[in-house]
């Protein structure tokens, strides 16, 4: 209850309004913090609606400290609260990888920090996937580069769950792959670094990219040739 | 100046329609004829096709007719290139080269998704908005992006009016006017919530295992009088339509964008459009949305934009107007959303002049 009192205590700043949740920046016992804070969607029938908060929030706080445990850098944990659908965890300092690619796009690539950032992404994603974790929402906004030392971290584990499907992994690929294209196109293709960085660090490369192989084919309305 | 007139032909599913536009958006006419088969049946391409063979040529003396023009006055004929079924899509395309080469005008191809969008912003004055297309064989999460229409989130496996339709069959429910719309009728008589699988994956949806689902549970739910087949379709669409609403979302806060444009013969369902408005008002943004005239599938979308495409010099030889299954939003460049950005100041009407003094 201690814990509870000293993040009310400290002043709430809203930095960010996602889709499902708000994210403040506090302090918790002394440390600079974010309050992520889930809240219902008015529009989505009640009872569907407190289903997935609770069960999104449950998978975050599992998923993020899970994926620590593999050697992916997370913010560090501090706090669940189950009645506000609210997490407190390590504030990270540093762009998001989306607005490092859009300046990219912007004012010309450095090659030596694309390498470096899709290598890094494929490496983590290779760890996740071999310790049975799909992340489930990989794009750019959920990665971060903390500043100083340039390492990736990676946020927002709502959709993450557990699972050694190569169809799974495969299809947590496709979705950072179709995000890329989408909203990157101009960094050139940065996904085959990323796959790069995949193969070196998962030992299951093989079967997650003949998968993604298939799972690509099946991207509906697309010209097929051959 | 002489206004800009397009004829256009749209018959990528079971509804044959031809219309007449002006460049601003007017609609001269827009006459359309669905084919409708009976209950617990889908349409099949063959029927489909025979259906557009006997109705297009009506189609066309009345759309001439209730626009009040002639042949003569028309400056480009506008088909619907793909993405659809091959049977039906076949019709317009054989149409229009006869057509081209009789009334001596020039084709335009038409992506029939693009369609969709462009006929939404012209009916809406929805300027840069996400848009959400969703009918029975799309579904897409759509935003404009250097030139294209970009796919940001879609569905990996069946498309939602596919979904509803399919389930509207197991329920033996009638398929006039149109399946969904029949199940949105009863839905709003459903009180229980049943727990149905909720399957979006990052910015994709798939529906395929929600229908496995509650194909396979709804006999034995019924005989038990657990739920009514009113309260299956309302949880039906309580699902599916949360599922189109989060990823929509999804797509807002990653492009930066306020507004939404909802397209596509599922946009016309109300339900939809109240869950779509309320997330919108959370965000500060407006929803556009049409009703079933623009909506579902019309000639008219296929004419204008075609005739966008036109008044940008973009036109097609008769031997390249064939037709597609497979045509994916993004493969169109919408010369028309580059240029008018660049020559906003001067007005869009001028590249259509140049191409008049030819």
């Amino acid at each position: 209850m201690e814990i509870d009192a000293e993040v009310k205590d400290s002043s709430l700043v809203l930095i960010k309004q996602g889709a499902e949740a708000r994210v403040f920046e506090s302090s918790f016992v002394g440390r600079r913090s974010v309050v992520k804070e889930r809240f219902s969607k008015k529009y989505r029938h009640p009872t569907l609606d407190s289903k997935l908060t609770l069960k999104r929030l449950n998978a975050e706080a599992r998923c993020m400290t899970k994926a620590r445990r593999l050697g992916v850098s997370t913010p560090v944990l501090y706090a669940v609260d189950p009645l506000l659908h609210a997490l407190t965890f390590e504030y990270v300092e540093g762009p998001s990888v989306k607005d490092i690619f859009l300046e990219f796009g912007l004012n010309g690539i450095v090659e030596e920090r694309l390498d470096d950032i899709a290598m890094q992404i494929g490496d983590s994603i290779g760890k996740l996937h071999d310790g049975g974790l799909i992340h489930g929402d990989l794009t750019t906004s959920n990665m971060l580069i903390r500043t100083g030392t340039n390492q990736l971290v990676l946020i927002d584990f709502g959709l993450s769950f557990t699972s050694t499907l190569p169809e799974d992994k495969a299809v947590d690929l496709y979705v950072l792959e179709r995000a890329l294209l989408s909203m990157h196109s101009s960094c050139g293709n940065v996904m085959d670094s990323i796959l790069a960085g995949y193969r070196k660090s998962s030992k299951q490369w093989s079967s997650t990219l003949n998968k993604l192989a298939q799972v690509r084919q099946r991207g509906r309305k697309r010209t097929m040739i051959g | 100046m002489k206004r800009m007139i397009a004829l256009g032909f749209e018959g990528s599913a079971n509804k044959i329609g031809v219309g007449v536009v002006t460049l601003d958006g007017t609609i001269l006419s827009n006459p359309r004829h669905t084919y409708i088969t009976p209950p617990g049946q889908g349409f099949l391409p063959r029927e489909t096709a025979q259906h557009h063979l006997q109705h297009v040529l009506p189609l066309i003396k009345s759309a001439l007719e209730t626009a009040k023009i002639t042949p003569d006055e028309i400056d480009c004929l506008g088909y619907t290139k793909g993405p659809g079924m091959g049977a039906p899509l076949q019709v317009s395309a054989v149409v229009i080269r006869v057509l081209s080469q009789l009334w001596k005008k020039p084709i335009v191809a038409v992506n029939h998704c693009v369609a969709h969008i462009e006929m939404g912003r012209i009916v809406t004055g929805a300027d840069d908005p996400v848009v959400l297309y969703v009918s029975g064989g799309n579904t897409q999460v759509i935003a404009y992006s250097e030139g294209r229409y970009r796919i940001f989130g879609e569905t990996i496996d069946i498309a939602v009016g596919n979904c509803l339709d399919r389930f509207a069959r197991v329920l033996q429910l009638s398929n006039d006017p149109a399946p969904g719309y029949n199940i949105e009728q009863l839905a709003k008589k459903g009180e229980q919530f049943i727990d149905l699988p909720y399957v979006v994956k990052g910015m994709d949806v798939s529906f395929s295992g929600i229908l496995s689902f509650i194909e396979a549970t709804t006999e034995e739910k019924l005989k038990n009088n657990e739920c009514t087949p009113a309260d299956l379709c309302y949880s039906l669409q309580e699902t599916v339509f949360a599922m189109l609403v989060e990823i929509t979302e999804r797509a807002m806060a990653h492009c930066d964008k306020k507004d939404v444009l909802i397209v596509g013969g599922v946009g016309c369902n109300e339900r939809l459009q109240e869950m779509m408005r309320i997330m919108c008002a959370e965000r500060g943004g407006m929803l556009y949305a049409t009703d079933d005239r623009y909506c579902i599938d019309n000639g008219a979308m296929i004419a204008y934009t075609g005739l966008l495409a036109f008044a940008y010099g973009e036109t097609t030889p008769l031997e390249e107007s064939t037709f597609t299954q497979r045509f994916r939003t993004d493969e169109v460049h919408a010369i028309w959303r580059d240029k008018k950005e660049l020559a906003s100041v001067d007005g869009i009407d001028e590249p259509g002049d140049k191409i008049e003094e030819n």
